[in-house]
């Protein structure tokens, strides 16, 4: 991890009143939620509460019910927004990677530089591998996604939203579907995101990372905010009793009767 | 006596086997071979045949059926993306138009489009027009729905990959969303080809030219032609698997290619699997 740049532009995000529905089941019930330029905010919750969802609608992906969210001063819940625009800035990192298995690695990085921004070919690659190389992965450019490791794939998936210069990064759980001894690379390339200046919405279980990264936490349960604020008074000294119960389980697993995720 | 159970199974595919040994034997010992022979295999006096069953038949045979499928599966990837469509009416359409080339007989659909459609619109081009147009109609319809399930196998995950990288909608299904679809119907895609192969042998119902024979109606000209049995038409036959085999050699020589490189990421898989449970 070697020559990674400071972000350019971070953009804030400024969530208010997103109602988001599936039918009868109201998964988003009102949420307010303002990211400042540069800050790292983790959501946590439990299973259902809403956070993934709530991180799947600032780039569009789920279409809010009701709700105003704004990226950057660019509105994306305006009916005449073009999403693909809005999509540009802001970088996606997936729980399952969601690596195209067709494609090589480097070109992963750089099929939509070049199909969307109409980057040159070498500029693409150029740029491509130098976010690969801040992975650690340069020396796999050319192999294809389905011979890497979980945790490499990860971090290929990284390297490919940071080629597109996004100004926004949201992460949907991104080291819940890896091997435990791979999580720490990402963690880390994460960590080095976040110093360099990104703004970065994290849905997490991992409360170490959020402690330590993140600017704010924010607890969400049934579909609404529970509780915000520094990691340290969120997850080390929770006011709210939901936000307590909730700890308990995800600190001490083995905590009677219950099962963590 | 007391076998292992490797041995038992053993045992009992060797005792199979020689069933299978003997019952061949003695198909082809019972056959009159002479009668046989001088009806299916009388190659010497078929020989005239070629070369044009070759240069003339197979070529048009091929023409028909390269043509017929570039025409099908343009089609037919028009009809599986209408069908995937949010507007009604595209599905609606595609619906019907499927289900009909798929219900009617391909030799009604021949004479159909060789004679109505000249007719109905007083064009007169050549037939192999006439003939892609009706073989490639039918072909579609098939070709449609194993586009379709192709298209559903790819994981909704890249689809959303593809469009959070500022992809429009139809850059990510060209890109990346039609190409992994295309791999995982290529055996179903090789098995219409072979069946279109032989669907060209309908062309002989809008009454070809010499120059216009394909394989089949060489071979049943053949059985007039020579005193020789229907010796002409196990050429015909022979023939067709001449095309019909390297196909499917490439199409496996292709999966297996392909495979090598894009294996499904096992753990990713494995994750999925549980979320789905959860779900």
């Amino acid at each position: 991890m070697s020559t990674s740049t400071p972000v350019q532009s971070a953009a804030g995000v400024r969530i208010a009143g997103l109602r988001k529905a599936y039918g009868e089941n109201e998964v988003l019930k009102g949420i307010d939620l303002d990211v400042a330029p540069g800050e790292v905010v983790c959501l946590i919750g439990p299973s259902g509460s809403g956070k993934s969802t709530l991180l799947r609608c600032i780039n569009l992906l789920e279409t809010p019910n009701a709700g105003v969210i704004e990226v950057g001063g660019f509105t994306a819940t305006d009916p005449e927004v073009n999403i693909d625009a809005l999509r540009r800035r802001v970088g996606m990192v997936f729980q399952q990677f969601n690596l195209f298995p067709h494609l090589t690695v480097l070109r992963n990085c750089t099929v939509s530089q070049v199909k969307v921004l109409k980057r040159p070919k070498a500029e693409a690659e150029a740029i491509a591998l130098r976010h690969l190389e801040a992975v650690g992965l340069g020396h796999l450019a050319h192999r294809f996604p389905g011979e890497l490791s979980g945790g490499q794939q990860q971090r290929v998936a990284i390297a490919r939203a940071l080629s597109m210069d996004p100004e926004l990064m949201l992460f949907d759980e991104p080291t819940s579907a890896l091997d435990p001894e791979t999580v720490g690379d990402v963690l880390a390339i994460m960590r080095k995101l976040a110093q360099d200046g990104m703004t970065m919405v994290v849905v997490t279980h991992e409360m170490g990372f959020a402690r330590e990264v993140a600017d704010r936490v924010v607890f969400m349960d049934g579909g609404v905010v529970v509780e915000q604020g520094a990691a340290a008074e969120v997850i080390g000294n929770p006011s709210q009793p939901r936000t307590q119960d909730f700890l308990r389980r995800v600190l001490d697993p083995t905590h009677v009767g219950l099962e963590a995720e | 006596m007391s076998m292992t159970a490797r041995q038992r199974s053993l045992t009992i595919k060797a005792i199979q086997l020689i069933v299978l040994v003997v019952a061949v034997a003695a198909l082809v010992l019972a056959t009159n071979w002479g009668k046989v022979g001088k009806t299916f295999f009388n190659f010497g006096e078929v020989a005239p045949m070629f070369p044009d069953v070759i240069l003339v038949g197979m070529r048009n045979t091929v023409l028909y059926t390269l043509g017929a499928f570039a025409f099908g599966l343009v089609l037919g990837l028009i009809l599986a993306l209408m069908r995937r469509s949010e507007f009604g009416p595209y599905r609606w359409i595609a619906t019907a138009f499927i289900e009909f080339f798929r219900g009617v007989p391909a030799l009604l659909v021949m004479l159909v489009v060789g004679f109505g459609v000249p007719m109905a619109f007083e064009v007169k081009w050549p037939l192999w027009v006439n003939v892609i147009l009706a073989l490639g109609l039918v072909s579609s319809a098939y070709i449609a729905e194993t586009l379709r399930a192709g298209l559903q196998a790819v994981p909704k995950g890249q689809l959303e990959a593809a469009r959070s990288l500022g992809m429009p909608q139809w850059r990510a299904m060209i890109t990346i969303v039609i190409p992994q679809a295309f791999k995982i119907v290529l055996p179903p895609l090789t098995n219409e080809i072979i069946l279109l192969t032989k669907d060209s042998s309908l062309v002989y119902v809008l009454g070809v030219m010499a120059t216009q024979y394909e394989m089949t109606k060489f071979a049943n000209d053949g059985i007039n032609q020579y005193n020789a049995g229907i010796t002409p038409l196990v050429v015909g036959g022979l023939l067709y698997l001449v095309l019909t085999l390297p196909l499917t050699a490439l199409s496996r020589w292709f999966e297996r290619t392909t495979q090598a490189t894009s294996r499904a990421p096992k753990r990713a898989t494995e994750a999925a699997k549980k979320e789905e449970v959860a779900a």
